[in-house]
């Protein structure tokens, strides 16, 4: 049996495709449009990342992509499903088979602890519990957490705490991540770490990342780099490496 | 819901003593109600119970006239036991009782009294009737209640004029001695009442072979119609005290209610502060593949488990203290006579599974309403914002 994954890296498809994506949000009387008119494609295992400056429409593009949010109009394609027409149910499905999320202050569970953190997406894709433990220690070998899985968030350091939202959005192999401004919370040699662990992820496992930052630390990591400007892409570079 | 009630644990010993200070207060109300409602029920079961050994029986038949509450009705309430009721007399099943108005005069005073026949070898009601024995004494033997016996400032030994208007009208008097005062906790077999041996009071009223009350021992034995008297089963005989805990019930239950409420607004409390604090968490379940109404559920679960710590706690001390309770009784601190109404001094509760059981639910269920009720606000978040822990 083939998953949607599957289908996609066969096919040469397109993981991500935006078409004329327009994002706007009411403000005051009017209108504040944040996205206006991306046309974006993303290949599985690609390691890019949405470049801008505070306002660009980054973030907003990473939730529409995340299905946390709709488009205004135009298309959102993610592995083949139409982020517009999803249903709550749909899109929770979306996000919890296939998608993973890091974000700038982690995010973790704080009375769980690290192993209860990164099970969690498994417990919601109902894995029984053989293999969900030896999902959860293969993931914290990923990020080197292995030692540390009975700890509480508040018991880590910011790089650690990174690391274990690393484990958690890659525990349940997704075919996307997307990383909201992963290293804003953390200092040079961390986020090299971080950075690191994420790109042998991408190159081990295929998974596509999808970075918003403005960090140059990620942009030196990237392997595309997509500038956005007022809600417009300005520049879409693609490295060699 | 298997996941929700795992995750609802997790983050409730997570959030330590705020999930315990709501667990002790809740428990309070398990713990109160199930004490309240089971003195009640004790105190259903003793009344009844103690009416049915002292004065009811398993049921009675008055005289058509008969209105306890009537005195002009006593003089005229009697008619000749029915012949049908005989075997059942012989045999200590039935027991009649002749009932007149008449008067007292203890130390000089004079008393308004209920003067009641009885034959002094039943068995059937707890009243000591065997010391009606008239071979003792000159006087009429006369028995009466720790109340009337309070009111009338007489005791055993004591004599007193009694003084009564026979079948024709013509009073007549004489001397009652009392033999026995006994101590019951149903007012309406004691107060105002004196009891004096049935074929004495038949003679004295010239009603030979008559009586007003026919007190039978067989609750369940189908009863027939009888001309001229008036089948009173024991339901209708305890109704009074059904009226009564219904009452007693209906104050208790304004008790329950602010106990549960000032409960509840610790959990609604708890509740709107989760909210409030954990948006972020919010956003974060739903980014990992919840749907906003499976959080509402999660939040939901986790409001009602409160309750399910309550209940643990609230038998963990509340279960001796019960237990305890059913065993010694709770006595009344004041003397439980002066009442009026059918009570014991010492009330001993009881707690049935199914007082237990709807208490459980009846908190639970409560629990889970006013959890879920600020929970819904979750459904109108925006998760992107709430991702980002901005107030909502």
């Amino acid at each position: 049996m083939f998953s949607i994954t599957n289908i996609i890296a066969m096919e040469n498809l397109p993981v991500i495709k935006t078409e004329k994506l327009i994002k706007s949000f009411p403000m005051g009387k009017g209108q504040f449009t944040a996205l206006k008119g991306i046309d974006l494609t993303f290949s599985q295992g690609e390691f890019a990342g949405l470049i801008g400056p505070s306002g660009s429409g980054k973030t907003t593009l990473l939730n529409i992509i995340g299905s946390l949010d709709t488009p205004t109009s135009g298309d959102v394609m993610v592995l083949e499903r139409h982020i517009g027409h999803l249903s709550a149910k749909e899109s929770a499905m979306l996000r919890k088979q296939s998608l993973g999320f890091i974000f700038q202050s982690y995010n973790l569970l704080a009375v769980h602890t690290v192993y209860e953190n990164v099970e969690f997406p498994l417990l919601l894709l109902k894995y029984g519990a053989l293999e969900r433990r030896r999902m959860v220690m293969d993931a914290l070998e990923w990020v080197g957490l292995t030692d540390k899985q009975k700890s509480k968030p508040p018991q880590l350091s910011g790089g650690e705490c990174q690391r274990v939202a690393i484990a958690r959005a890659m525990v349940k192999r997704p075919s996307v991540v997307l990383a909201d401004e992963p290293t804003a919370n953390l200092d040079a040699d961390n986020s090299h770490n971080i950075l690191r662990t994420m790109e042998k992820l991408n190159r081990e496992l295929n998974t596509t990342f999808l970075f918003a930052t403005h960090d140059d630390k990620v942009k030196s990591y990237l392997r595309r780099k997509i500038y956005l400007v007022d809600g417009l892409v300005v520049n879409d570079e693609i490295s060699a490496n | 819901m298997k996941l929700a009630i795992k995750l609802a644990f997790r983050n409730l010993m997570g959030a330590g003593l705020r999930t315990w200070l709501n667990a002790i207060v809740l428990s309070f109300s398990f713990v109160v109600i199930i004490w309240m409602k089971g003195i009640m029920a004790g105190w259903d079961h003793q009344s009844k119970n103690d009416m049915a050994r002292w004065e009811i029986g398993g049921g009675q038949y008055w005289q058509e006239k008969y209105d306890p509450y009537d005195p002009f009705t006593w003089r005229e309430s009697h008619a000749p036991i029915p012949v049908r009721f005989k075997d059942e007399i012989r045999s200590g099943d039935m027991v009649p009782v002749l009932v007149t108005q008449g008067s007292i005069y203890p130390q000089g005073r004079i008393q308004s009294i209920k003067i009641k026949g009885i034959d002094p070898d039943q068995k059937l009601l707890l009243l000591p009737t065997q010391k009606l024995d008239t071979t003792m004494t000159d006087a009429i033997p006369a028995v009466i209640g720790s109340i009337t016996s309070r009111d009338l400032k007489m005791g055993v030994g004591d004599r007193a004029t009694l003084q009564w208007r026979d079948a024709n009208g013509t009073f007549d008097a004489s001397d009652v001695l009392i033999t026995g005062v006994f101590k019951v906790s149903v007012p309406s077999a004691d107060q105002g009442q004196i009891y004096i041996p049935l074929a004495k009071l038949q003679s004295m009223l010239g009603l030979p072979g008559e009586a007003t009350i026919l007190t039978y021992r067989d609750s369940k034995q189908l009863r027939p119609d009888v001309t001229g008297w008036i089948n009173k089963p024991v339901k209708v005989l305890t109704a009074s005290i059904d009226e009564m805990l219904k009452m007693k019930s209906t104050g208790q239950s304004i008790l329950y209610f602010i106990l549960l409420l000032l409960a509840m607004l610790a959990i609604f409390d708890t509740q709107v502060l989760s909210i409030f604090r954990r948006q972020k968490e919010i956003g974060t379940y739903i980014a990992l593949g919840y749907t906003r109404k499976e959080v509402v559920g999660l939040f939901t679960v986790e409001g009602t488990m409160h309750s399910v710590f309550a209940a643990l706690l609230g038998a963990a001390y509340g279960l001796p203290l019960l237990l305890y309770q059913a065993k010694h009784g709770w006595t009344l601190p004041i003397d439980a006579s002066q009442f009026g109404v059918a009570i014991a001094q010492t009330l001993y509760p009881v707690y049935s599974a199914g007082l237990v059981v709807a208490t459980v639910m009846l908190v639970m269920l409560t629990t889970a309403l006013v959890s879920y009720l600020p929970s819904r606000r979750i459904a109108k978040m925006n998760p992107t914002e709430a991702l980002r822990g901005r107030i909502q």
